[in-house]
């Protein structure tokens, strides 16, 4: 019976440096989320004001952010830039770039969403028993919001994780090119290895989401 | 920017763009049929398949369909299964797309109340009567939005299968790219071609989502 990749997976340091590939994917998605997160939380609060020019401005950056595949993003922002302005971006730079981005998007939507989402009648309350305006938000409104959107964030790292994979297209050496580098190593001496490395990735990265996943559903099935 | 390129890229632009949408719509087709199948088994717990499709949805929804081409077109013919890139896409992005159809189906059916079944019962349906008069069509208009996000989140996951040598959009531009560095060109192009096959379907979701919204029982 031929090798199928696990011989070669234990072989060496092979293990340690697919998840060292699979930890520079991580960082650039949880830098990303590190800033995207906050920014987003500040661009859901603009989005609800009703100054028609800021409506109309982060309504725009909304969808162009959002209609595009974000490995388009990476391409303009990797390739234009270096041809429109000079820039010499490196891979992870712009990946870092684009994510941020996106991920500021998709967390102020989010945000809209469960600020939009408190009724009218929560404020009226407040303000009919006396409280302040800060007091209505510290009390009433900031702890309602945050239940509804702490799941949906931790739902937005997992996505920001599997969408860094394609960080690999633009040359960053991440886990696909270090089990690609092993695989060609092997070539000759474990030439069925790709199936066992191919699905080892596989399950690095279920690993990595799924528990996160689980959390956000947990946390999301207790608060509503 | 060039207009002559532009004008010489655009056939080759057509091609990929046709490449995209054939296998984007084949591979959502069959997405949507392994959806329903799935929530159907997971709605009335049909022991042991339940299970299994359980575990298929979490497989699948936790990982990235990049790596999930990269197992079926690189590792598969290793263990004596091979296929064309052109299967491969339409494979990979069926099963990518079936496990967040189910997961939506699955979560429209639950939105319905058990009390609605309950009525309809009560009124002398049948079992199945209930399901297709009375839950379906809500189930349905609950779920447009979650369809709809769906159906652009997997037209627009097409984008990565160039990894596997399929020539889509992705492919050209960077094929271009390299070949004859007009790079703002092929970007601009990339960028249109996209927009137009979103788009229009952007706009076809809004528009089925407020045709749709008539599910608003029992509030």
């Amino acid at each position: 019976m031929p090798d199928l990749g696990i011989e070669v997976l234990f072989a060496g340091r092979n293990m340690a440096r697919m998840l060292g590939g699979l930890w520079v994917a991580l960082r650039i998605s949880l830098v990303s989320a590190a800033l995207g997160i906050p920014s987003g939380i500040l661009l859901g609060v603009v989005m609800r004001m009703k100054n028609p020019v800021t409506k109309i401005l982060t309504r725009l950056y909304l969808e162009v952010v959002r209609i595009l595949p974000q490995l388009v993003l990476l391409f303009l922002v990797f390739f234009g830039t270096t041809r429109m302005f000079g820039w010499n971006l490196e891979a992870e730079t712009a990946a870092i770039i684009v994510f941020t981005f996106w991920g500021t998007a998709e967390m102020g939507d989010l945000v809209r969403g469960a600020l939009a989402g408190i009724p009218a009648h929560q404020y009226e309350s407040g303000a009919a028993l006396g409280l302040t305006m800060p007091q209505i938000y510290r009390f009433i409104v900031i702890p309602q919001t945050l239940r509804r959107l702490i799941p949906l964030s931790i739902n937005l790292v997992t996505r920001m994780i599997k969408t860094t994979s394609l960080v690999m297209m633009i040359g960053v050496v991440e886990v696909l090119k270090v089990t690609q580098q092993i695989i060609e190593a092997n070539r000759v001496a474990h030439p069925q290895a790709a199936f066992g490395l191919y699905g080892a990735v596989f399950v690095f990265y279920f690993l990595a989401c799924w528990p996160i996943s689980l959390l956000a559903g947990y946390l999301e099935k207790k608060w509503s | 920017m060039d207009w002559e390129v532009i004008v010489q890229y655009l056939p080759l632009y057509g091609e990929a763009a046709k490449l995209t949408l054939c296998i984007g719509w084949m591979g959502i087709l069959f997405a949507v049929g392994i959806g329903l199948l799935c929530a159907v088994i997971t709605h009335y717990r049909i022991p042991l398949l339940w299970q299994l499709v359980r575990l298929y949805v979490e497989l699948f929804r936790n990982t990235p369909l990049l790596v999930q081409l990269f197992f079926l077109y690189f590792g598969l013919p290793k263990a004596g299964i091979p296929m064309t890139a052109e299967t491969c896409g339409t494979l990979g992005l069926a099963l990518l797309g079936g496990s967040y159809m189910a997961e939506a189906f699955r979560s429209s059916l639950c939105a319905v109340p058990v009390m609605q079944t309950e009525s309809a019962r009560s009124l002398g349906m049948t079992r199945t009567q209930a399901f297709v008069y009375v839950v379906l069509p809500q189930a349905v208009s609950v779920g447009v939005p979650a369809f709809t996000a769906n159906v652009i989140f997997l037209l627009k996951e097409t984008s990565v299968f160039s990894a596997v040598s399929l020539m889509d959009l992705m492919f050209t531009a960077k094929d271009l790219i390299g070949l004859y560095y007009k790079t703002a060109e092929s970007l601009a192009l990339l960028v249109a071609f996209y927009l137009m096959i979103l788009l229009p379907v952007s706009v076809l979701g809004s528009l089925a989502e407020r045709r749709m919204r008539y599910a608003g029982s029992g509030d």
